[in-house]
């Protein structure tokens, strides 16, 4: 802290007001997941003025996370794809979700609206096997019947690099295909049949924008940020439904979190407005911490991000978890270290 | 060689004029044609470079403002900058070219001074020219192997390493060449003294090579300051401020790359001006290290 | 003069020389322990991606090599693709470069006036200075929706139509792929080997030129007759310099290739390569796992092509560094 004061003079004192008055803060470290990295960011700033802990969050992936909380060099793990019991038990690591956040279809189709255009599960999960080739395929004219979809190539793009987001649509892939559950399956990076790979969302959204029948994936805040063309994609009730606040909650109450590991299962949940590509992000926390005072810091944290967070989430279009979760995750907590 | 052009290019004595004629002109069209293709693939050359400043600049001013000096890396929607990767950046290209030059300078000494022709000395200078154009996201990768897996994770430490192998081979080519430039009758007449010959080399050859291998350093410093992949795998990159060479550290290409694939726009835009500012600094070191050599020419 | 000092002063000379030897000694042992450090360097980065990569070659056997299977889910990795996508997109970012870099090297040293020489040359080396991130961001924000909208549509209605061909102009204009990525790594080398064209052109002998421009010879003439002839063989040096720089380039190619680990027959189709397969994927990878083995024994397999490229580009430049 003081170095940095010195450092950066009188730019630090104008820029950072609360600093020097305020004790040493509390430093927790913790790497893993990208899909929530803006959350854990936003709440780690607030956080550190709140509460006085400084979290140190690296969006390493996954996989990074997974293992850097293995190897106990960080003081929590996160990660998109739920750990099981069993691999918990291994690791000593305990295993709870911070927020759910939502995944919608984009495409650029010329004369094609914002919300216009109908899909459904087993169409995406036949586009990206490379099955579905043209825009104006029978099945999809069939459910869209106002619309004039033109004769041209579907170009399917997808995350190049490994990611939750990855994860996330291909879990659902795999709940409404048979045959990309047995071809493809599901993980942080898969074997795409077809379309093409970009890097991050930038580089979806971006092949997306330029080129023509293209569709892609992305996470709901990025959809909104840029104003992209999102679709109706139709749920586990048959009905179709638009990606909005209403229809992200709507399946995220419909959660069962009453299994180990609270790996609940929010994709294609069951009820009328449920939107179907929901997902739950988790933080693996030892068992047995080697510092038990920094343990402590992590739950206090995530402890004061359940109370306080909601609106910071909510900003950056993630969806909190309901009360009872949380309060089962502290439930958890209490179980495991004593309240 | 004239043998050649008689055969080919330069007609022999013709018994008609009117074909010699007409083979000199279309001896010269053709000359005229690729002379003007050459011009333009220098043409073409020059836009891709004008290209790539133009955008630099235009969207990097977009986004450059004081922020991104004076505060840290931030979440989207709040107020940050680059100060901690700016910071990042210095230590571990720093640190990088400080423990790369001295063993670079010791290998070209080795080369120019002690080793000419020697079988050793060839096998030295050929793995060094290996390494100056090995992919550096492999010595990335060799690092993560001997730094980061064994030693608990990713650290500045690991970063600085991976850059210190990089610097080595560059300093290393501009020392040797440096020093050959030097004539020998110079250092006859120094050990001609009676001087040792540490003391030749270093008061004598390394002073009259200075520009030169403070050039090869300026070049060093450049090369590493833009390098990526080696980074990936070593500092990894952090968002928070630190100088903690133990701990994961930032970095300015790791920003751009982190923040140019991101879904923010305020994100995108730090990104661009990350990359106007190290753009802008590996040029200057260029243009400097040019500069510092020319002078002494 | 040194001998009268000598004379006169004998005690304090060998005393310096004493404390000299001394010094030399060090000072060699340094110089010669720097060399050696070197060369286990490299001894070392081979020893250890090879040894990191084992578990691959152990699991899939030499298949792994041209095995085109890459599927994290069951955990069946074969570096076929990504070997493919590093050849073909080096080989045709050569086939791009090398006449734009031998039309730079002729114009600066045969067609350009002699002021503009410098300047010129500065900036196309300036090229070359460039760090390779920035030709990712370049190539993915200009380049890529520069040839989604207008390259790539008309070489598909156009090229994509003819018989025989055809086949490599086809698919979607997604703007990333082989071709584009082909085409950054082109500008990227282009300096290299322009800058080594350049110097091995300028140390043709000049009376060598001056006779046959004598005889009557135009600059072409010359070039093809007196210039190429004479630095043929350095010129092939450049050539593979360049291409060793294309194979291990990651960051600009990790922007733009598309990443698919299919096998593509067009041109505009996704691939990767091994550079840019390793830095997507590793963040994803756990310790210990197949994936991640998998991932270093491309590196060593990205190493070695390297390795070769580059020892033969030194082979062929050697008449030059002795010169």
């Amino acid at each position: 802290m003081n170095r940095r004061t010195i450092l950066l003079g009188a730019g630090a004192a104008l820029t950072l007001p609360a600093f020097g008055a305020r004790a040493q803060a509390v430093q927790i470290t913790g790497a893993g997941a990208t899909f929530p990295n803006p959350v854990y960011q936003k709440w780690a700033e607030a956080a550190r003025a709140a509460v006085n802990i400084q979290v140190n969050y690296q969006s390493v992936g996954s996989g990074a996370g997974i293992n850097q909380i293995r190897n106990r060099t960080v003081d929590f793990g996160a990660t998109d794809a739920p750990l099981n019991a069993q691999q918990l038990a291994e690791g000593n690591l305990l295993q709870f979700p911070t927020v759910m956040g939502s995944l919608v279809a984009i495409v650029n189709i010329p004369g094609i609206e914002n919300d216009q255009l109908k899909l459904t599960g087993p169409i995406l999960a036949d586009i990206y096997l490379g099955k579905i080739t043209r825009w104006n395929d029978p099945r999809i004219t069939a459910i869209n019947a106002g619309l004039a979809l033109p004769n041209l190539a579907i170009a399917p793009a997808y995350r190049a690099d490994g990611s939750g987001t990855t994860f996330v649509w291909a879990s659902y892939l795999a709940d409404v295909s048979q045959e990309w559950k047995d071809r493809v399956g599901v993980g942080t990076s898969v074997r795409f049949p077809a379309g093409t790979g970009a890097r991050g969302n930038e580089g979806v959204a971006g092949t997306v924008r330029q080129v023509r029948g293209a569709i892609g994936y992305v996470e709901n805040a990025y959809a909104i940020t840029n104003r992209l063309v999102t679709t109706q994609i139709q749920n586990k009730d048959g009905i179709f439904v638009k990606p909005e606040h209403e229809t992200f909650m709507a399946a995220a109450s419909a959660a069962d979190w009453n299994v180990p590991g609270f790996a609940a299962n929010i994709i294609n949940t069951a009820g009328p407005k449920s939107w179907p590509i929901v997902a739950p992000t988790f933080i693996l926390l030892p068992t047995n911490p080697t510092d038990a005072a920094r343990s402590a810091s992590v739950r206090r944290f995530f402890d004061w991000a359940f109370k306080e967070g909601d609106r910071l989430a909510q900003e950056l279009e993630y969806i909190p978890l309901p009360q009872a979760t949380k309060d089962a995750v502290r439930a958890a907590w209490n179980r495991q270290f004593g309240a | 060689m004239s043998i050649t052009l008689s055969a080919g290019a330069v007609p022999g004595p013709r018994k008609d004029p009117e074909v010699a004629l007409s083979l000199g002109r279309r001896r010269k069209r053709i000359d005229f044609v690729i002379r003007t293709l050459c011009v333009l693939a220098t043409v073409v050359g020059l836009i891709f470079l004008a290209s790539i400043l133009t955008t630099l600049f235009y969207r990097g001013f977009e986004a450059m403002n004081l922020r991104v000096f004076t505060h840290v890396m931030a979440p989207p929607g709040s107020e940050g900058g680059l100060l901690n990767a700016i910071v990042g950046s210095l230590i571990q290209a720093t640190l990088g070219t400080a423990i790369g030059t001295p063993i670079g300078m010791l290998v070209g000494t080795y080369l120019a001074e002690y080793a000419r022709g020697s079988r050793l000395g060839n096998v030295v200078r050929f793995v060094s020219d290996i390494l100056l154009s090995a992919p550096s996201i492999l010595i990335g990768l060799f690092v993560y192997q001997i730094l980061v897996l064994p030693f608990g994770g990713f650290s500045g430490w690991a970063g600085v390493a991976a850059l210190a192998i990089i610097v080595i081979p560059v300093v290393v080519r501009t020392t040797e060449d440096m020093l050959t430039l030097i004539p020998n009758t110079l250092r006859e007449a120094v050990i001609g003294l009676g001087s040792p010959k540490w003391k030749m080399i270093v008061f004598v050859c390394w002073k009259s090579a200075m520009s030169g291998i403070i050039t090869g350093i300026l070049l060093a410093v450049a090369r590493v300051a833009g390098e990526t992949a080696p980074l990936l795998f070593t500092s990894l990159g952090n968002n928070a401020w630190s100088t903690d060479l133990t701990r994961p550290m930032s970095s300015l290409p790791l920003a751009i790359y982190a923040f140019a694939g991101s879904p923010f726009e305020d994100w995108i835009a730090l990104a661009w001006a990350g990359a106007l500012l190290i753009t802008l600094s590996v040029l200057i070191l260029n243009i400097l290290a040019r500069t510092v050599l020319r002078r002494r020419t | 003069m040194s001998q009268a000092a000598t004379a006169s002063t004998p005690a304090p000379a060998r005393t310096s020389r004493g404390a000299g030897n001394l010094g030399d000694i060090v000072f060699e042992w340094a110089c010669r322990g720097a060399g050696v450090f070197v060369l286990l360097l490299l001894g070392a980065i081979i020893i250890e991606l090879f040894i990191a990569g084992l578990p691959a070659f152990r699991a899939f056997g030499l298949g792994f090599i041209w095995s085109t299977d890459w599927d994290p889910v069951q955990e069946v990795f074969g570096a076929g693709v990504s070997i493919y996508g590093t050849i073909v997109t080096a080989v045709l970012s050569i086939v791009l470069a090398v006449p734009l870099a031998f039309g730079v090297a002729f114009y600066l040293t045969e067609l350009a006036p002699v002021w503009l020489r410098r300047p010129v040359g500065t900036a196309v080396e300036l090229l070359a200075a460039v760090p390779s991130i920035i030709y990712g961001m370049w190539g993915f924000f200009v380049i890529v929706p520069a040839f989604a909208t207008y390259v790539q549509p008309t070489l598909i209605d156009t090229l994509g139509e003819l018989p025989g061909v055809g086949f490599l102009f086809q698919g979607a204009p997604f703007g990333t792929g082989i071709f584009t990525a082909s085409f950054i790594l082109a500008i990227m080398i282009l300096p290299f080997i322009a800058a080594t064209m350049r110097d091995v052109f300028e140390q043709v002998p000049p009376v060598y030129k001056e006779s046959a421009y004598g005889l009557g010879a135009t600059t072409w003439e010359v070039m093809k007759g007196v210039v190429i002839p004479y630095t043929r063989v350095s010129v092939v040096g450049g050539i593979m310099l360049g291409l060793g720089r294309a194979l291990g380039e990651t960051m600009a190619v990790t922007f733009v290739i598309g990443n698919a680990n299919r096998i593509s027959g067009s041109l505009f189709g996704p691939g990767n390569t091994i550079a840019s397969l390793v830095a997507l994927e590793f963040g994803e990878s756990e310790t210990g796992s197949l994936k991640l083995a998998s991932l270093l024994a491309l590196g060593f397999i990205l190493f070695v092509l390297s390795f070769v490229v580059l020892a033969t580009s030194r082979y062929l430049l050697r008449s030059r560094l002795k010169a």
